[in-house]
Order: structure tokens, then C-alpha cells, then sequence
């Protein structure tokens, strides 16, 4: 955007938004709004303390766990069924309840079965990502170029070969896509796992925080759970445009 | 079996050696049927062209002889062997290319080999070999998105020639070239065809090109698709590239073919 001929940064408008909190802050109009330089001035507070470091550490521990499986697992489950009719009619459906289902409602579920531990968490944040993965690597699959499968048969290519040289490949830019969606939504099943089944990490803390009305603590941690996604989802959208150059030429 | 063996070299009579031979081939796809009882001899060392009109089962053929589908009846031998897969005995050159998006000009020649478990080393420099005699030589490094159409067909023409294949199958490989490339193309081609010990195989829809490359052209007619006639050019082959379209044999052919196609076009 450019205003009066200079051209504004990218997100130049989160300041406008940053100032409108800041100002609702100092009215003192609810609790529930502190002001944002008291909330950065909290954030940098608490930032080195071993509680916030510990809650980090079980929060990212929790987080790259889940998201390995779910990519590991994903990845190669979106490209099988995108490969196979048989497998296709068998788990897509499931693959599309399971996108749209409220899985909060299956955390209870989970805790049965794998207990209050860490062990819980991780699946939860496994299933927040693995859909999106799945179903993106589908169709990352399903728009191969058909002469590029029948090439790579002409030239005797064996089925793992097809799979790793041809079809992966081929399949990467929707497979990022996938990838970068599923770890938005870890971010939310890791948080919702530590609300529901032990209260660790983050959840944690926002547990802590908000039962005590203190809201420049809350908000401080919302605010680096924010940078750290909103970081990481715009790593893989860097490097889907990475790919992005073939994406139309396949 | 062995009866219609017979029947089919006696009314067939095949001069010469035979690198692939076609035999009573018939391909279904459901109720419609594509090929029906379909025989053909392709002789080693020359060009065959399958020309026909659209639909008349000309590509399907050619990926049968590929092994990329199978007959519903019938069979194909390459050198005596009966076969029913691909194999490395041939190569095929696509009509879109085919080329992996994400791999340079180099990969994308000596993919063939990587997939035949040759060292890195020894099938690049095989690759490098091959590049250069399609006259690519300094673009190994680069991607096929930075490349003209020509150069692209002529990185599937290396990465079919550099397996060494006896049989190069080619699937109206010039078809989405400029029409000044296609020419050169047309040309090297012949210069290919005398210089490699090869067995061509090549669909097309000009009759203008397959007249030009081919030492025999097969025309076949659709619903259901059959040979209807196989026609071979004597006097132009050996005068020169500059001379053929001016011969009167070339623009007779030329003719001869349009009046028996000119009805199967929409």
C-alpha cells in the first residue's frame, strides 16, 4: 500500500492496531485490556524466568512431536491413497470427518486411552495437523502429469523409486501448503492439549494467568505463541514459493 | 496360433529384418474398440511412421509397443522376444515432454540411467555426450521452465537416446514445437536415423512430416483403427535434405495420402 506516495512495509497496519490498544489500555475501560506497553514490558519480565523456559520447553517438546508424526505418517498416507483407487474409497472419507470434526470433543477420548501424560498431548497435536497434510498431499498427488508416471514406467522405475523420484516431488508444493496449514493447527492442538489433559506448558500458564486476572501475563505469552506460529507458517510459505516455480509446469 | 502365423506371413510378405513386429493386436477400452486385429512390421534400422486421423488409435498403439498398456489381445515381439511390460530395449520420447520440472537439463537426461542404477559419475558423463549432440551443450545447469519448447523436446530426445535403446518410440514428439523448429527438428531427425543403429518408431498427425522423415509410412484408418495402407518412399532418401519437398515422388505421396484421409476428417 502506499500512502501520500511512500510505500508502507508489509503489515504496517498492526501498528494502527497496536495504537488502538494502547489507547483502550490507559481508558482503563476493563481489566481485561491492559495496555500493550505494559504487556511488552511484561512479555520481556518474564521471558528468561525457568517457569516461562520450562513451559516453552514441554510446549515445543509436545509441538515438534506431534507435528513429526503427523507429517511422517501424512505425507506418505496423502500420496498412497492419492495413488490408489482402492485406498482412495477407503480412507477419504474418514480423512474428511476427521477435517471437519470438532476434535476437542475427542480429547476426553484420548486421555482414556493413552493416559494424562505428554503422550496424549502429542497425539492431540498430531491430530489437529495430520488431516490437512493428508488431504493436501492427495491432491498434490492427483494432478501429476500423467506422462510423467508413464515416462518414469518406460524408463523402468520400480515402484519406490516412482514414489520418491516422481510422485513426492511432483506433489511437494501442495504438500508444503499441507504442511503449513497442519502446523497452524498443531499450534492449537498442542494449546488445547495442555488445557484439557495435564496442565502443562503454555496451557499452562494461560491457565495460571487468567484464573488470576493477570492479563499483561496472559496476553504476553499469547503474544510469543503468536510471533512463533505466525513465524513458522511464513518459513513454509517461503519456501512453497521455493517450488512454486515448477507448480505450473508440471 | 501357428495357423494364423501363417496366414498372417503369407498375406503380409515382410521384406528384410524386422526389429518389432505387431501382431494381431486388438486393444478395448469397455464396448469401443481402438484397435481391432491389428498386424504391422516395423524393419530394423529405419523409420516408420503410424499417420492417421484423430481417434484412430495411432498413440494407443504406440504406448502398447511401450508396454505402457496392454492389448486385449494379440502380441508385440521386439527381437523375437514376446513382451508385456517396458523394458530397456525401448525408449519413448512424449509429446508434452515429460520432463521433471525440478531437475536440471543434466538429471533430466541421465534420469533414464539413474533409474537403471548407473553411477553418477558415469551416466552424466554419458548424459554430457548426449546433450551436446542435440545441441544443448551449456545448458546442463539448466531447468526446463527456462527453456524454449524445442529445447525441452530436445532434453526428451537426449534422455531417450543416452539409455541406448534398440526401439525409440515417439509420440508426436514435435507436435507442441514452432513450426521453424519443427523443421530443424525434421532434419536432425533423418541425420538420426542414418547415424544411430535405431529402430523408429514416430506417431504423427502431419502427413507433410511423416512423408519427410519416414523410410515407411503406416496409415492407419479409424472405427475400428486398421492399417490401410503402407506406403514406402524410394527415389528422395538419398538426395539430400534440401531436395526432398521439391521431388515429385514427396508431393505425389503427399497427395496420395490426403485423398484416402481427406474423408475421416471432421
Amino acid at each position: 500500500m502506499t500512502v501520500y506516495g511512500y510505500r508502507l512495509p508489509g503489515m504496517s497496519s498492526l501498528l494502527l492496531w497496536a495504537l488502538l490498544w494502547e489507547i483502550v489500555g490507559r481508558t482503563g475501560w476493563t481489566f481485561f485490556i491492559p495496555p500493550l506497553s505494559d504487556v511488552f514490558i511484561t512479555l520481556f519480565d518474564v521471558i528468561g524466568t525457568p517457569a516461562f523456559l520450562k513451559a516453552m520447553y514441554e510446549t515445543a517438546y509436545a509441538f515438534f512431536a506431534g507435528v513429526f508424526f503427523a507429517v511422517i505418517i501424512g505425507i506418505p498416507v496423502g500420496i498412497l491413497i492419492g495413488k490408489s483407487r482402492l485406498l482412495d474409497e477407503l480412507i477419504l472419507p474418514w480423512v474428511n470427518i476427521f477435517l471437519s470434526a470438532p476434535l476437542t470433543a475427542l480429547v476426553p477420548v484420548l486421555m482414556v486411552l493413552f493416559g494424562f501424560g505428554m503422550k496424549s498431548i502429542i497425539i492431540t497435536t498430531t491430530l489437529f495437523a495430520i488431516w490437512i497434510i493428508i488431504l493436501n498431499s492427495r491432491a498434490g498427488v492427483k494432478q501429476i502429469n500423467r506422462s510423467l508416471v508413464d515416462m518414469a514406467r518406460s524408463f523402468g522405475a520400480s515402484p519406490v523409486d516412482a514414489f520418491f523420484k516422481i510422485y513426492f516431488w511432483a506433489a511437494l508444493p501442495e504438500i508444503l501448503g499441507g504442511v503449513r496449514i497442519g502446523v497452524v493447527r498443531a499450534v492449537k492442538g498442542v494449546i488445547i492439549g495442555q488445557l484439557l489433559i495435564s496442565i502443562v506448558g503454555f496451557g499452562a500458564l494461560f491457565e495460571l494467568y487468567s484464573n488470576n486476572f493477570m492479563m499483561e501475563h496472559f496476553w504476553a505469552v499469547l503474544i510469543v505463541l503468536f510471533a512463533v506460529a505466525f513465524t513458522m507458517s511464513e518459513f513454509l510459505a517461503y519456501l512453497e514459493r521455493r517450488v512454486s516455480y515448477y507448480a505450473a509446469s508440471r | 496360433m501357428s495357423q494364423t502365423n501363417d496366414a498372417f506371413t503369407k498375406a503380409v510378405p515382410v521384406e528384410g529384418d524386422s526389429a518389432v513386429s505387431v501382431r494381431n493386436v486388438s486393444k478395448n477400452y469397455g464396448p469401443v474398440e481402438a484397435l481391432k486385429n491389428l498386424s504391422l512390421e516395423f524393419p530394423r534400422g529405419q523409420l516408420t511412421s503410424l499417420l492417421g486421423p484423430s481417434g484412430c488409435g495411432k498413440t494407443t498403439l504406440l504406448k502398447i509397443i511401450a508396454g505402457l498398456l496392454e492389448p486385449t489381445s494379440g502380441e508385440i515381439e521386439i527381437d523375437g522376444k514376446i513382451i508385456t511390460s517396458p523394458g530397456p530395449d525401448r525408449a519413448f520420447v512424449f509429446q508434452d515432454f515429460a520432463l521433471l520440472p525440478w531437475a536440471s537439463v543434466i538429471r533430466n537426461v541421465a534420469f533414464g540411467l539413474e533409474l537403471r542404477g548407473v553411477a553418477k559419475s558415469e551416466r552424466e558423463a554419458i548424459a554430457e555426450k548426449y546433450i551436446k549432440n542435440v545441441g544443448l551443450s551449456g545448458f546442463e545447469k539448466a531447468y526446463p521452465h527456462e527453456l524454449s519448447g524445442g529445447m525441452r523436446q530436445r532434453v526428451g530426445l537426449a534422455r531417450a537416446l543416452s539409455v541406448d535403446a534398440q526401439v525409440l518410440l515417439l509420440d508426436e514428439p514435435f507436435s507442441a514445437v514452432d513450426e521453424q523448429n519443427r523443421r530443424k527438428f525434421q532434419e536432425d531427425m533423418l541425420e538420426l536415423v542414418r547415424q544411430e543403429n535405431k529402430t523408429f518408431i514416430f506417431v504423427t498427425h502431419s502427413i507433410e512430416e511423416a512423408v519427410y522423415v519416414s523410410d515407411q509410412i503406416a496409415i492407419l484408418l479409424p472405427r475400428p483403427s486398421r492399417v490401410s495402407e503402407i506406403i514406402r518412399p524410394q527415389s528422395f532418401r538419398g538426395t539430400g535434405i534440401e531436395n526432398i519437398r521439391r521431388s515429385p515422388e514427396y508431393l505425389d505421396i503427399v497427395d496420395e495420402i490426403w485423398a484416402s484421409l481427406r474423408n475421416y476428417v471432421e
